[in-house]
């Protein structure tokens, strides 16, 4: 009898146990309450519509980091990751490497598709908000990792230039939650900037790798 | 005339200690911001539209021709001391959790006899919302230095904190950005502005606790909801509609994680 109530007891815990590790990981739940507020609380303006607050799978995934990072959703994010590798496209002409003085330039820029910018406003790479690339330049953001020396520390081999390309085409390829947007998905940046992008970080001559 | 002098002086101040520290390092340019805080911190230009909140408090207005003095911000008719260091918080009578903003829009309504739907409509800094600016610049400058205090005890305000925290982790727009992309670790920048840690108690006060400011750059007085609208701004979002729910609930969420830090306000911002 007393084994049968240890027993029950020891039932109760694990079924206990599992129910609240199951809640802790599972995503979280559509909320109508939580749709209907975000629904309501935007309106279109200027090039800005309301359709930039529809999630796609990716968006809609990491908006919930603690599942998003947890070990139950490690199949989700290689789902999510994978789907993101597949759009990318590689250049059309079979060129990598661009112009790494008007690379630079892009990286400068953070401006365009904000609601005060015309849809004809070119697009920064924004690249100097988030990451370190020209050392001359002092004010650059801490959230991407330092880009300087990229090549030079790296190599310029196939393999390495592929993958950059893959990055900053589609960077939630390699990383399903990374805070880079993804600038080839959302024609943020088209392929001549990307490859003059691509050159500011491999091309031997630029400045980066000096 | 003597204060205006002051600012332009403080303002081309400014402007030099920011070139020459542009050939300098990224630290030494925050050091010399705080340096230049410390400089005016006697002469904040928020002063100018407290001192015009004050008047527009107690002057009659609106079809109703009253005053603001009855209004009541969540420590009884007419306490304005300290009460902003206590919302957002649940009201009675609206039934709902509301911040400053969309608490003044009440109390305009109710007493005044004003259209809301003006003031979300109005531009930031023109027309009715200039009022606002300064209403609100009166009312958070006899909050400063208390504590920041805001509750979670009604089920509408634990509600209102659990939908601002998952519409800070909400991605969307062509650059996947959430509020958590840039506020959500510690000791990140974007180039040199560094960004608070807003899902921590210290990063939260950061920013809750120096929201109202006055912004050099702009040379304007912006309120948290201005704060909030450039944030969206930037992250390449729809525009968010004043005084919305999806507003007060991020200033939920941030004024409870910044619960126990110092209200600062107005602040002085770059």
């Amino acid at each position: 009898m007393k084994n049968i109530k240890s027993l029950l007891a020891i039932t109760t815990f694990a079924l206990a146990a599992v129910a609240i590790q199951g809640s802790a990981n599972a995503q979280q739940a559509n909320d109508p309450k939580f749709n209907k507020m975000m629904k309501d609380g935007f309106r279109a303006e200027g090039i800005a519509g309301l359709d930039r607050i529809d999630q796609d799978a990716t968006q809609k995934f990491c908006s919930d980091p603690m599942f998003a990072n947890s070990k139950q959703a490690e199949k989700m994010r290689e789902k999510i990751q994978k789907m993101n590798m597949d759009s990318i496209k590689q250049p059309s002409d079979g060129k990598y490497i661009g112009d790494w003085l008007n690379g630079e330039k892009i990286a400068q820029s953070g401006r365009g598709a904000t609601w005060t910018d015309k849809a004809d406003t070119p697009v920064g790479g924004g690249c100097y908000n988030c990451h370190q690339i020209d050392k001359k330049e002092i004010s650059y953001g801490t959230i991407g990792p330092t880009l300087w020396n990229y090549g030079k520390l790296r190599g310029y081999s196939q393999e390495v230039v592929t993958y950059t390309w893959n990055r900053i085409n589609n960077s939630k390829a390699y990383n399903a939650c990374s805070n880079m947007p993804r600038f080839a998905h959302f024609k943020l940046l088209n392929e001549q900037q990307i490859q003059d992008v691509m050159a500011l970080l491999l091309d031997p001559a630029s400045p980066v790798n000096q | 005339m003597q204060r205006k002098f002051t600012l332009g002086l403080s303002s081309g101040l400014l402007a030099t200690l920011l070139s020459i520290s542009s050939s300098s390092s990224a630290q030494n340019t925050t050091d010399d911001i705080a340096k230049y805080r410390e400089m005016i911190a006697d002469g904040n230009p928020s002063e100018l539209y407290e001192a015009a909140g004050e008047e527009l408090w107690k002057k009659p207005a609106g079809p109703k021709n009253a005053t603001l003095e009855k209004c009541d911000l969540g420590l009884g008719p007419g306490v304005v001391k300290g009460a902003s260091a206590q919302l957002p918080r649940y009201f009675k009578d609206t039934n709902k959790v509301q911040d400053l903003e969309s608490r003044l829009m009440t109390c305009m309504q109710k007493l005044q006899g004003r259209d809301p739907q003006e003031m979300i409509d109005a531009p930031f800094q023109k027309g009715p919302k200039k009022d606002m600016e300064a209403i609100v610049a009166y009312v958070v400058t006899l909050s400063k230095g208390d504590k920041i205090k805001v509750s979670t005890a009604h089920p509408k305000e634990k509600e209102m904190y659990e939908l601002g925290k998952r519409a800070f982790y909400f991605e969307g727009g062509p650059m996947d950005f959430s509020c958590a992309s840039c506020h959500g670790e510690d000791g990140k920048r974007i180039r040199l502005q560094d960004l608070p840690n807003i899902t921590t108690q210290k990063g939260a006060a950061m920013g809750w606790g120096y929201w109202p400011a006055y912004r050099v750059s702009s040379g304007q007085f912006w309120t948290m909801q201005q704060r909030l609208n450039d944030c969206y701004r930037q992250q390449r979002f729809p525009f968010p509609i004043y005084g919305s729910d999806v507003t007060i609930a991020l200033s939920m969420y941030m004024a409870k994680n910044a619960n126990g830090g110092t209200v600062e306000t107005p602040g002085l911002k770059r």
